[in-house]
């Protein structure tokens, strides 16, 4: 009897999350579609218009979907390099710069060794990838772990000056005859294979993969059982016999591990290249997609697949309907702002 | 303290006949899972000592929290002076003088006696007016010999001192009814007797204190009246004249509690290898801690060594040392014999020491995990499967269910930790700590917060695995407590063991003297 009880209203109380969720989704996109509405009225624009636009060329065809996953990919991968640090209760908010020397690394990778076949050279560039992120994460963490700087400033900060090595790397070393803000175009052994006759590359895939073991590890692990105490109360872990530091720095590099797969899937998979500045803030989308979805795995496949169909279709109206690219960031920062003022949404329930 | 007693019959009786200054009518308050207070009537009276008598969790300082407006009652009235009046937020406490002191005084360290008391102040003008305060400061602490320098800074005080603030604090604000939440938990014995003349005092200029207190004594020494409450009812109100202790203790528990028999060994066996040892140990204390100077200490198995103090003086860093939370700057930490001066906290425990902190709440669970998951925190090298990978949850459910069954708690597994109430809390982390014979056990604060019957339970567990050769270094601020189940007593003065004794060779004012650092002639035995 009394199981039976329990898995009722287990399942009483998962439909009422659900129901939740969806609720709490709707109302912030409503406000965020109010809000870029007004803008585009401003700027002289059909809003409706706009909208049914962005709709048809994301969703509305199978073209639109597999560019909404090519978007969605990068960022589903960094918001997985907030999500896991954040459950030990580490902000990592360089997921950009980390992503940055991923891509650095994993493309002196592919100039150096650009001969080798791919089997053998994209495993190669995806280890100095990932080495290339967890060495950017290893400093933060490490500082964090010996109690002198909080990692919330140092990820920030770092941010800032992994773009400028790699233009460092790029305009001293790299670039190509022809242009000096970019390297010579990749070797076809050094590209990520494409699949379904689109630009979707295996680094999907591996985002998929990365979620998944992200769930398992968190709710059957035991090392999600002590990343989960951490972040609960670090004092009572510690207490406990957790070892605190040792977690912070390797979760913080494994962060970085992953913020770096998503750097050489960029310059393997999407461009083929590597470009100056080529993360418009990847990194930071990849952040809000985890802090939208309490760094929730189902959360943040939704979201970041949310995140992916404003990016696109800003790209779209960019292109159909004349507004700059700007106007997307704006989107994006209404849609931060929401976010941020999410107390304010689940006031009356929380009361 | 004689003089109280021989006071009080009469002032109270005197006052029963006039209107109460204050009365509470059906006051009910719910918390989830928690009736705190259960259509509670009481009557305040004018120049009378109110004694709020209870046991932790009978809803004592819920009550009160009502009347300062701190909480808001679901149902009843608050009569002031025959009327209804609504006490919303303690400013509306405030405007009718109320006062009242918390448990956990709330000074500003870093402002000096006058500031702080100035901030209180109601009529507060833009440009301080240093001076005046001071010497108002100065003509009432004179009036009720509550002595403080009026330009120290707080963070330079005592505990007992800031305790002397926060009433002056209230008289200078002009309140006429003074609440003062358990005042004596953090004061020696000495310091508790002088406290009740300070109050005899204001009863006598004809102020009224509400006194919440958990110790029969400190009611018998100094209240006029006294009302008894029990699980949030109140089980009966009394004048100083009728009550007796053992009416008391009925009414606090509804029932008799047989007394816990401890025999302590005559000679323990210190002859053996100790079981702890510290050698000169020294700590530096960031912050607010205190840091820890030349501590030798021994632990033997099968004894149990009480630490007594005044909170502050070092409890809390000496079981964080012993556990490995903080690191020696100087001296020797050994365990078995063995170095342990640089093991990390898992190896310490690995070794067989446990820990019970003194705010289980903060220091030792993850309110947002289960019980269950939260009692295997402490072992999961234990329950860990597949090199990590799983969880063995069905092992760590029974070693919880028979632990737990074993020290007869009732405590649910499958409910986040933040739901459970103080006292199971308490219970969870007893029952996770003993569940695997551990060879070192300490203990700060056992008892807090669990009722009579928990209490005597993880004493006998307590007593039980010293008797099976287990080492227990008890911290504890409840001298009783100490004195009945310690083989040895150890006094910590900033810092410092500034005593060791056994309970049957000292007594407890000789070991609140030490305590408090007052100067006394005392040679330290054994």
């Amino acid at each position: 009897m009394p199981r039976k009880d329990k898995r009722q209203s287990q399942s009483n109380s998962l439909l009422r999350k659900a129901l939740d969720l969806v609720a709490r989704y709707a109302l912030m996109v409503l406000v965020v579609l109010l809000l870029f509405g007004l803008i585009l009225l401003i700027s002289g624009k059909d809003p409706i218009q706009s909208y049914k636009d962005i709709f048809s060329a994301t969703l509305g065809s199978s073209y639109g979907f597999s560019e909404v996953i090519v978007a969605m990919t990068p960022i589903l991968i960094t918001a997985l390099a907030v999500a896991l640090p954040s459950r030990t209760g580490l902000i990592n908010v360089g997921g950009e710069g980390q992503l940055y020397m991923g891509a650095c690394l994993a493309t002196w990778g592919a100039i150096t060794f650009g001969s080798l076949p791919a089997w053998v050279l994209l495993p190669l560039m995806l280890l100095l990838g990932t080495l290339g992120g967890a060495l950017w994460a290893f400093i933060p963490g490490y500082l964090k772990s010996l109690g002198l700087v909080n990692e919330t400033i140092t990820t920030l900060l770092l941010n800032s000056v992994a773009p400028k090595i790699v233009a460092f790397f790029v305009f001293g070393f790299w670039h190509s005859p022809m242009d000096t803000n970019k390297t010579p175009n990749f070797s076809s052994a050094a590209r990520l294979p494409t699949f379904f006759n689109s630009r979707i590359d295996l680094s999907f895939f591996f985002a998929l993969a990365l979620l998944a073991a992200f769930w398992y590890v968190m709710k059957y692990s035991r090392w999600g059982l002590e990343m989960r105490a951490i972040g609960g109360n670090p004092q009572a872990a510690k207490r406990n016999g957790i070892p605190l530091n040792r977690y912070w720095v390797i979760i913080m590099c494994i962060g970085g591990v992953i913020a770096g797969l998503a750097g050489m899937a960029q310059v393997s998979g999407y461009y083929g290249v590597l470009l100056v500045n080529f993360s418009r803030g990847l990194g930071f989308m990849g952040f809000l997609v985890s802090w939208l979805s309490f760094g929730d795995p189902l959360g943040i496949l939704v979201t970041s697949f949310v995140v992916s169909i404003i990016v696109t279709g800003g790209n779209l109206l960019q292109l159909t309907s004349g507004i700059p690219y700007a106007v997307i960031n704006i989107l994006l920062a209404f849609t931060l702002f929401v976010v941020l003022a999410r107390p304010v949404f689940f006031k009356r329930k929380e009361a | 303290m004689d003089n109280s007693q021989a006071l009080s019959p009469t002032t109270g009786e005197s006052a029963a006949a006039a209107e109460p200054l204050v009365a509470l009518r059906g006051i009910t308050k719910t918390f989830p899972n928690v009736v705190a207070n259960d259509k509670v009537d009481l009557d305040i009276y004018n120049a009378e000592i109110h004694a709020l008598l209870g046991e932790n969790g009978a809803g004592k300082s819920t009550l009160m929290k009502i009347l300062y407006g701190f909480y808001r009652a679901d149902a009843g009235l608050i009569l002031h002076r025959g009327e209804p009046y609504a006490i919303r937020s303690p400013q509306d406490a405030r405007a009718i003088h109320i006062g009242m002191v918390f448990q956990d005084l709330n000074l500003i360290p870093a402002l000096s006696v006058a500031e702080n008391i100035a901030l209180f102040l109601p009529d507060l003008p833009a440009i301080l007016k240093a001076k005046e305060i001071a010497a108002r400061i100065s003509e009432i602490s004179k009036r009720y010999n509550l002595q403080v320098d009026p330009h120290a800074l707080v963070s330079h005080l005592s505990i007992g001192e800031q305790q002397k603030v926060e009433i002056l604090k209230l008289l200078l604000s002009d309140a006429r009814l003074l609440i003062l939440d358990e005042p004596t938990r953090v004061l020696a014995p000495h310091e508790v007797d002088a406290l009740f003349s300070v109050l005899n005092r204001l009863r006598e200029d004809g102020y009224a204190i509400i006194l919440i207190t958990h110790k029969m004594k400190e009611v018998l020494a100094c209240a006029d009246r006294i009302t008894v409450l029990r699980k949030g009812r109140v089980a009966g109100s009394l004048l100083r004249s009728e009550a007796y202790e053992n009416a008391l203790v009925e009414l606090m528990f509804a029932k008799k509690i047989p007394a816990l028999q401890v025999s302590h060994k005559a000679q323990h066996a210190q002859a053996g290898k100790p079981l702890l040892e510290l050698r000169s140990v020294g700590t530096r204390g960031e912050g607010a801690e205190t840091s820890l100077k030349d501590i030798d200490l021994q632990i033997y198995p099968g004894e149990i060594v009480g630490v007594a103090g005044v909170s502050g003086n070092g409890q809390k860093e000496l079981g964080d040392l012993v556990l490995g939370m903080t690191d020696c700057t100087s001296g020797v930490k050994l365990l078995n014999g063995e170095d342990m001066t640089h093991l990390s906290i898992q190896q310490v425990r690995k070794g067989g020491v446990v820990f019970i902190p003194e705010n289980p709440l903060a220091m030792a669970s993850v309110p947002y995990m289960s019980v269950l998951e939260n009692f295997s925190l402490t072992n999961i090298w234990r329950y860990a499967r597949h090199a990590g990978l799983s969880m063995d949850w069905q092992s760590a459910k029974i070693d919880a269910q028979s632990t737990l069954a074993n020290l007869g708690f009732d405590v649910p597994l499958y409910v986040p930790a933040k739901a459970l109430s103080g006292g199971n809390m308490q219970r969870m982390v007893i029952a996770r700590e003993m569940s695997h014979q551990p060879r070192l056990i300490v203990a700060s604060y056992l008892t807090r917060g669990l009722d009579v019957q928990s209490t005597l339970s993880a004493r006998k567990a307590l007593l039980q695995a010293r008797d099976e050769g287990a080492g227990v270094l008890l911290i504890s601020e409840d001298l009783e407590e100490l004195f009945q189940l310690s083989d040895r007593l150890i006094v910590l003065y900033q810092g410092k063991i500034v005593g060791t004794c056994t309970p049957a060779g000292t007594d407890v004012y000789e070991i609140g003297h030490l305590m408090t650092g007052s100067e006394v002639n005392y040679a330290p035995q054994g």
